[in-house]
């Protein structure tokens, strides 16, 4: 019994990486058609920016990169979308293999650049070690990620209906073509949700620092799951996003505790796959006339 | 989604529609008159038709075919020339179900996968001797030959493994895929997501599958004695010559009526449900023969590279391949096949000498294909062609119109012209507003 609920900090963490990796697939596949398989490498960019900061702002680092790597990798993510992403809006799977060129060079740009091995992000002492909560273990580092992505969901859920940035954004999202006559600058949307997305993954980048090796294939582990969570929960939807990681993360871990590791994507998988038969657009749907 | 998934047809309205076009459009139209032609006494007109120049690349191609193993290094250059037709192999399947059907399948890797551990497993157990297990069960310490490993001591079941198996995964998967109308971008990262599952599976089944290092070690194939020069010379012409049978094969079920329904699909799904067909059934088809593709791919690749393990079947060998198939022509079936060979020729030469080197190019070759050339290389000739007329009609010149085929009916022609020729430019434009 103990080891059931050892179990639920660690699927609850993996949800929370999840989440934060998710928020932003969901967003720019939502809004922009677009497949972005670079995401996963501004997890990476999140996750190498703790590990320069560490020299610096020493085991705190967890701390101090949080905004850094928001920005960092934010800024990456405009890049990518202004110089290249923007030109296939509409073409979701041409999308797909030009990021995948970019995560490629990226990928490689941190082997050459940095280091060819994973390199390793030391925790504050404050975040070593754990909570004895009636014999369940709670460990710190796992805590302190779960605050992390609630406190970015709670922000996104403001910036998004309480904003008029995100009331934009979602107008955007709902109808790109009746947000544009209605004079919203929807380019310059799209940019901020790139900005925002990405940034995320940045953040959950830093979170990962926590908990293992910072290496250069860190997001690819990553992006597979992420884009689950996406078609599961639905295209630009937050509760979805936010079901469908908690649930994917604590799937996982609890059928790795139960059978085995390798056994445990297979099932994760077959479940997918039945889950769609009974909703086959997510969980949650954007209510539309359109017809595909 | 309405919208994206036109635009993402408007480049694609057309190529890989008019070889199957002229291909099938013409043939009625040339025995007619063919007849009359030869009346006239013209076996010029019988012999140039307008596939000469195709007939004439296809006879090259096929004269360097079996040159190659002559001319190649027999001990080092040709099991590699070999590989890249394994890999074209598999890229043909590639191009039957994303150029033509539309499914864009990043988890080739795990079909690959089913023929090559089909494969693997039949060699591993002959090498073992009945009743034995492989080699790496004892270093795992499995005594017992596990039961699903029994049934492959014979190779007649290996081999109608490599053909069943992926036949049964694909269907089912695409019967519950495309029955709830998953597909584009959301079928994509599902096959991908499966692919991964299956790697996961076959790495942690250390005991059962020999885990990372995969099996290996095989003394010979079905006789073939695969460390001789002779042996290589062998298995390139089993591997030419399934590609040449697959190659055709499937041309003729792209100018077939299926093919124009799976065309049909990729361009406007909907329209052809309100038709009265159901595009599940057609999907799945397209997806099961290019699964199966695959899996004789993965088969044919084992004896050759002596080995298979989970990192050949991951996503990113899987991505490359289909990648390969977008350099070479993601519309064109021949184009699947050039791409295969080109990318994992370059990359056998460039890694060798600049392994991080490559994978820049790789990632920019990547980016390049998408964003200039969506055709690959075969459309590159299409684009030349079409970049004359274009120009003219910018510059708003009238371009003379393209000669009719001697032989076509002069009724027949214009129709048939327009059919090809006004969606391939007017409609999608229309559509994708």
């Amino acid at each position: 019994m103990n080891g059931f609920l050892n179990q639920l900090p660690i699927g609850l963490s993996i949800g929370a990486v999840l989440l934060l990796a998710a928020l932003g697939l969901t967003f720019t596949f939502g809004q922009m058609g677009v497949i972005n398989m670079a995401h996963g490498e501004f997890i990476m960019v999140g996750a190498y920016t703790t590990y320069m900061l560490q020299s610096w702002a020493g085991h705190n680092a967890v701390i101090a990169a949080l905004p850094v790597a928001f920005v960092v990798a934010g800024l990456f993510g405009v890049i990518l979308e202004r110089t290249l992403i923007r030109r296939f809006y509409g073409r979701p799977l041409d999308t797909l293999l030009l990021t995948w060129g970019v995560s490629l060079i990226l990928q490689q740009l941190v082997r050459d650049l940095i280091d060819n091995r994973g390199v390793q992000v030391v925790a504050p002492d404050w975040l070593i070690g754990g909570a004895d909560l009636g014999g369940i273990r709670i460990p710190y580092n796992r805590v302190y990620i779960f605050c992390l992505a609630a406190v970015c969901l709670v922000g996104i859920w403001f910036y998004m209906s309480r904003t008029p940035a995100g009331r934009r954004m979602r107008a955007v999202m709902q109808n790109r073509e009746l947000a544009a006559c209605s004079a919203v600058r929807t380019d310059r949307v799209d940019q901020i949700t790139f900005f925002i997305g990405s940034g995320l993954a940045g953040v959950a980048g830093v979170a990962l620092t926590l908990v293992g090796t910072v290496s250069p294939t860190l997001g690819t582990k990553y992006i597979v799951d992420a884009f689950l969570v996406v078609v599961v929960g639905g295209l630009g939807q937050l509760r979805g996003a936010l079901i469908a990681a908690f649930a994917l993360g604590l799937l996982n871990s609890y059928v790795e505790f139960w059978s085995n590791a390798s056994l445990a994507k297979v099932i994760v998988f077959v479940a997918i796959v039945a889950f769609l038969q009974a909703r086959p657009q997510g969980m949650f749907v954007l209510r539309s006339r359109a017809l595909t | 989604m309405s919208r994206t998934s036109w635009i993402g047809s408007a480049g694609s309205t057309d190529p890989a529609g008019t070889p199957a076009v002229t291909a099938s459009e013409s043939e009625p139209t040339v025995v007619p008159t063919g007849t009359t032609a030869a009346a006239k006494g013209g076996w010029r007109a019988r012999l140039v038709t307008p596939q000469l120049p195709w007939r004439i690349v296809f006879v090259v191609v096929i004269a360097v075919g079996v040159i190659a193993p002559y001319v190649l290094d027999p001990a080092f250059r040709l099991p590699l020339f070999t590989k890249y037709l394994c890999y074209a192999i598999v890229g043909i399947g590639i191009g039957l179900a994303w150029g033509h059907g539309g499914m864009l399948t990043l988890g080739q890797g795990l079909f690959v996968g089913l023929g090559g551990y089909s494969m693997g497993m039949y060699l591993k157990l002959h090498d073992a001797g009945p009743g034995k297990v492989p080699d790496f069960m004892d270093w795992s310490g499995v005594e017992k030959l596990p039961a699903f490993w029994e049934p492959f001591r014979s190779p007649v079941v290996a081999i109608a493994a490599v053909i069943i198996l992926p036949i049964v995964v694909a269907t089912l998967l695409g019967l519950l895929v495309f029955r709830q109308r998953v597909r584009g971008a959301y079928f994509a990262i599902l096959t991908q997501a499966l692919a991964a599952a299956f790697v996961i599976l076959l790495i942690g089944q250390q005991g059962y599958t020999g885990g990372t290092n995969g099996l290996t070690n095989f003394s010979g194939f079905f006789g073939i004695d695969t460390y001789a020069d002779a042996g290589h010379r062998t298995l390139y012409f089993i591997t030419a010559g399934v590609l040449l049978v697959i190659f055709l094969l499937l041309r003729l079920v792209v100018a077939s009526r299926f093919g124009r329904l799976l065309l049909a699909i990729r361009d406007g799904e909907d329209r052809v449900r309100f038709l009265g067909y159901d595009p599940t059934v057609i999907k799945t088809i397209a997806f099961a023969i290019s699964a199966v593709t695959a899996s004789v791919g993965g088969a044919l690749i084992v004896p050759v590279v002596g080995i298979v393990n989970p990192g050949m079947l991951d996503i990113v060998p899987s991505i490359e391949l289909v990648i390969a198939v977008a350099v070479g022509g993601r519309y064109s079936l021949a184009g699947a096949i050039i791409g295969a060979v080109v990318v994992n020729w370059a990359r056998s030469t460039f890694s060798e000498d600049y392994p991080s080197a490559w994978t820049y190019f790789q990632g920019a070759l990547f980016i390049g294909v998408i964003a200039f050339l969506p055709r690959g290389l075969a459309g590159l000739l299409k684009q030349l062609r079409d970049g004359g007329p274009a120009l003219m009609r910018k510059l708003g010149i009238k371009p003379p119109s393209r000669p009719t085929p001697p032989t076509a009916p002069p009724a027949v022609a214009p129709a048939g012209d327009q059919a090809v020729v006004v969606p391939e430019q007017g409609a999608p434009r229309q559509e994708a507003v």
